[in-house]
C-alpha cells in the first residue's frame, strides 16, 4: 500500500482547494494558530533572552550534527551499556519489521503508544494491524485522530483542525455508552476512561524521542498527559523510536533544547512531564519495562546530512512553531499536505525524504515570506532551503532524491528569454517599453493571468516607464 | 544602520514599479532630490532576477543580476524603492556570486544597498510637512521589508510625520498578503483566501487607503480591492508622501 503511493505525485494543489472551501475547517486553524502565536509570544516577550536562547539552542543542534556519526556510535554504545537495545533502521520498512519482531517475539496483541511523528512517518499503525496487532493512540489528540480514522493535522495538536462539537459528536459515536457532552473535562473523562484500561493490559508501549543524549544514553521524551510515562513505564517492553538527528552531546545540551521545544510549540516554559529514560528496570526496582527498545530510523536523513546547505534541515526539534505563524499553513491546514510533516519544515522535509518527483510541488507552496525563519528557536534557514530544492528540482544532480523530476523544457526556455530581455539594456528597453504600451491588451483568459484575475483586476501597466519619465526629467544616467 | 549623508546616491527604480507604477518610482526620486541629494538612473538597469531566483533558476537570475551589478561602480548608496527587490540585492546577490569572479563585486553593492524609507528616515532624517486634508490610512508592511531588510518601524514613522493622516495599524500586520511572485498563479486559490483575510484586515481599520512599500503587494491587495469593488485604494508610500507634501 505504501510502496504504490510512492510513485504517485501528491496534488498538493487539489487537497488544498478542498481545505480551502470547508469554512469550519478555516476557522478551527485560523483561531487555534491565533492561540498558539500569542502563547508562544508571551514565552519570548523579552527580545534579548529569546535571541540568547534561540544562539544557544541553534549552537547545540549544529554541534551535534558537525559530529553526528561519532555521536551516534556513542549513544548506540551508552544506550548498551545501560541496557536499552539499539537496532538501526536504514528504511521505514526496515523499522517497521524490526518493531513487528520484537511485539511477535513477545506475542503481544495490544499496544499503546505516545505521540510520536517517526512512528507517523512509518505509517506503524497500518503496519501493525495487517499483521493482527491493535496500536491505540494515547495521546487525546492523537486518540481522537485515530477514533476518527484520520491523520494528524498538525505535529504537536493532532487534532487541531477539530472543535469541541465535531469531537463530542465522534465520541458518542465511536465510545461505547459515551453519553453527548461539549464539557471539555468530561470529554477527556470519557478518552481516559478507554485508555486506562489498555494501558493496564498491554504488553508494549510504544514512543517517540524529543532528545537522545549520546554521553549518557538517555532518552528525553516530553508530554502533558502523563500518557508518554504510562507507555515508557506501565507495559514490560517500551519501544523508542526516532529519526537519527535527534541525538544532542551532553546532558547540558537538554535544558535549552527542551525549553526552545517547549515554549515555541505550546507557550509552555516546560511540560507537565518530562521523562529521561536511562535503562530497563533494574534488579530489585519495582516498576518500569523489563526491556527498552530503541529504534534509529535513517529514511534518507543520511541523504540529507551529505549536502552542507540541506544539513541544516535536520537540526529541526519538531516544534511545529513554523507551522503555527505559516499563512499558508494557517489558511489550508495540516491534511492538504497529505505528508506527516506539515507546514514550512514538512516543505523542506518531505521532499527530501521521499523525492521531489513526488513532492517537487511542496516546496513552492510559500509565497516566502520568512515568517518561519523569523520564529524557528534553531534558525533553521527554512526558506534558503526552500529555493534550494526548487532549483533541485528542475536541475539534474545527486544532491537531492529526483531531481530535475519537475523539469520542463518550456519553462526553462521561458526564464532563458526573461534572462535575456533583462542582462541586456537594449532588449529590456525595447520589451518593457512594448509591455508598458500593449501589456493592458492581454485578454484575462490567458493561462497565467486567468489565475490571477480569479479574484483580481489585470495588473495595469502604466503606458510609460520609470525609465522614460527619468530620461525626460533629466535625471542623470551615471 | 546610519551613515554619513551622502551628496549622491544610485536609485534601482525594479521591474514592477518600471512597468506599473513608474509615478512612485518617480515621486521616490523627487523625495530623494527634495532632501539635497543628487539622484542617478542608471538607465541600464532592469530586474533584481529575483523572479528567476525564488523559481529555482539561479543561472538566469545570476545573468541578470551580473548586469545590475555593472551599474553601480561608484561608492554611492543605492536605493531601492522595494524592501523586496533590496533584500535580493542586500541579502541574496552575495549567496547568489558566492565563490563566482563576481562575490566581491557582489558583496561590495549589496553593503551600499538601502530600502527607500529606511534612507529617508536613518539617513536624511527627512521632516515632512503635510498638505493634505485629514485622511484615515492603514500600512501594508512587505515580509520581505520587515524581515530581510528589517525594516519595520521607519515607513510608519514617515506616515506618523503627517500632522492630518490617521494611521491605524492592521491586526495582522506582520501576515503576508498571499502574492509570493509566482506563488500567486501557481496557488492562485491559497492566494486568494490570503488577500482576502488580508482584505478583511485592512477594511475593519476603516482605512480610506492603504499604504505599502512594494509594489508585489499593492498589485495583490489592491487588484483584489477592484475585483471586489471595494472602495479603499491603494497606493506606494513614496508616491502617498509625495502628493500628502506638495499639496
Amino acid at each position: 500500500m505504501v510502496d504504490a503511493a510512492a510513485h504517485t505525485t501528491i496534488d498538493f494543489a487539489k487537497a488544498s482547494r478542498t481545505a480551502l472551501a470547508d469554512q469550519q475547517l478555516r476557522g478551527n486553524f485560523r483561531r487555534a494558530m491565533d492561540g498558539l502565536m500569542s502563547k508562544r509570544a508571551v514565552q519570548f516577550a523579552d527580545s534579548r533572552e529569546w535571541h540568547a536562547m534561540r544562539a544557544l539552542g541553534a549552537s547545540v543542534r549544529l554541534r551535534a550534527l558537525s559530529k553526528l556519526p561519532e555521536l551516534l556510535e556513542k549513544l548506540e554504545e551508552n544506550c548498551t551499556r545501560n541496557g536499552i537495545r539499539v537496532h538501526w533502521a536504514s528504511t521505514t520498512a526496515e523499522a517497521n519489521a524490526i518493531v513487528l519482531s520484537i511485539m511477535q517475539r513477545v506475542d503481544t496483541r495490544l499496544v499503546v503508544k505516545g505521540k510520536s511523528m517517526v512512528s507517523e512517518e512509518m505509517h506503524l499503525n497500518a503496519f501493525l494491524e495487517e499483521h493482527g496487532i491493535e496500536i491505540l493512540e494515547s495521546d487525546l489528540g492523537e486518540y481522537i485522530v485515530q477514533l476518527d480514522e484520520a491523520t494528524p493535522s498538525h505535529i504537536i495538536m493532532p487534532a487541531i483542525h477539530m472543535n469541541t462539537k465535531q469531537i463530542a459528536h465522534l465520541f458518542r459515536q465511536k465510545i461505547k455508552d459515551a453519553e453527548y457532552t461539549e464539557d471539555v473535562a468530561r470529554l477527556t473523562d470519557l478518552a481516559r476512561r478507554v485508555l486506562r484500561a489498555k494501558f493496564a493490559a498491554a504488553e508494549v508501549g510504544v514512543s517517540g524521542v524529543n532528545a537522545a543524549v549520546a554521553e549518557t544514553g538517555t532518552l528525553c521524551l516530553v508530554e502533558n498527559e502523563g500518557n508518554g510515562r504510562m507507555c515508557t513505564t506501565v507495559p514490560p517492553v517500551h519501544i523508542a523510536v526516532m529519526g537519527l538527528e535527534k541525538v544532542v552531546e551532553r546532558l547540558e545540551d537538554v535544558p535549552p533544547v527542551i525549553s526552545l521545544l517547549t515554549r515555541s510549540a505550546t507557550g509552555q516554559p516546560i511540560t507537565t512531564y518530562v521523562n529521561m529514560i536511562t535503562s530497563p528496570r533494574k534488579d530489585g526496582e519495582r516498576d518500569g519495562p523489563r526491556e527498552v527498545h530503541l529504534v534509529i530510523l535513517d529514511n534518507g536523513r543520511s541523504n540529507v546530512y551529505a549536502d552542507a546547505e540541506l544539513r541544516d534541515t535536520l537540526r529541526c526539534i519538531r516544534c511545529g512553531a513554523c507551522m503555527n505563524h505559516c499563512p499558508v499553513y494557517t489558511k489550508v491546514g495540516g491534511h492538504a499536505y497529505e505528508a506527516p510533516y506539515p507546514g514550512p519544515i514538512g516543505k523542506i522535509l518531505v521532499p527530501q525524504i521521499e523525492g521531489l518527483d513526488r513532492r517537487g510541488e511542496m516546496p513552492h507552496a510559500c509565497t516566502m515570506c520568512n515568517a518561519c525563519v523569523e520564529i524557528c528557536p534553531v534558525k533553521i534557514p527554512i526558506v534558503g532551503i526552500m529555493g534550494r530544492l526548487r532549483a533541485e528540482a528542475v536541475h539534474p544532480s545527486s544532491a537531492v532524491k529526483d531531481a530535475g523530476a519537475r523539469a520542463s523544457r518550456t519553462e526553462a526556455l521561458v526564464w532563458k528569454g526573461w534572462a535575456a530581455a533583462n542582462a541586456s539594456p537594449l532588449a529590456y528597453r525595447i520589451a518593457s517599453g512594448l509591455a508598458a504600451r500593449l501589456g493592458n491588451m492581454a485578454p484575462s483568459s490567458l493561462p497565467l493571468l486567468k489565475d490571477w484575475t480569479n479574484v483580481r483586476t489585470k495588473p495595469r501597466f502604466a503606458g510609460r516607464t520609470l525609465h522614460e519619465m527619468a530620461r525626460e526629467k533629466g535625471i542623470a544616467d551615471v | 544602520m546610519s551613515q554619513e549623508r551622502p551628496s549622491t546616491v544610485y536609485y534601482f527604480g525594479t521591474c514592477l514599479i518600471d512597468l506599473f507604477y513608474p509615478e512612485a518610482g518617480m515621486a521616490g526620486i523627487e523625495l530623494l532630490q527634495g532632501q539635497g541629494v543628487r539622484v542617478v538612473f542608471p538607465q541600464g538597469q532592469s530586474c533584481c532576477g529575483q523572479p528567476a531566483y525564488n523559481s529555482g533558476y539561479r543561472d538566469e537570475a545570476r545573468k541578470v543580476a551580473r548586469a545590475q551589478l555593472a551599474l553601480f561602480t561608484e561608492d554611492w548608496p543605492v536605493v531601492v524603492p522595494s524592501g523586496s527587490c533590496a533584500g535580493m540585492m542586500k541579502k541574496h546577490w552575495p549567496e547568489l556570486f558566492h565563490g563566482t569572479p563576481d562575490q566581491a563585486r557582489a558583496e561590495a553593492v549589496a553593503g551600499r544597498v538601502w530600502e527607500l524609507t529606511q534612507f529617508l528616515v536613518n539617513v536624511l532624517d527627512i521632516r515632512l510637512e503635510d498638505k493634505g486634508e485629514p485622511l484615515r490610512i492603514t500600512w501594508h508592511a512587505s515580509c520581505h521589508a520587515q524581515r530581510e531588510m528589517g525594516v519595520v518601524d521607519e515607513p510608519k514613522a514617515l506616515l506618523r510625520q503627517l500632522r492630518n493622516v490617521e494611521l491605524v495599524e492592521l491586526a495582522r500586520e506582520k501576515e503576508c498578503c498571499g502574492f509570493g511572485g509566482t506563488f500567486a498563479v501557481r496557488h492562485p486559490e491559497i492566494s486568494a483566501a490570503m488577500v482576502g483575510d488580508k482584505i478583511a484586515d485592512i477594511e475593519n481599520t476603516g482605512a480610506k487607503a492603504v499604504v505599502s512599500g512594494d509594489c508585489g503587494c499593492l498589485l495583490n491587495i489592491t487588484g483584489a480591492l477592484e475585483a471586489g469593488k471595494r472602495p479603499v485604494r491603494g497606493q506606494h508610500i513614496a508616491q502617498f508622501l509625495k502628493e500628502r507634501t506638495h499639496g
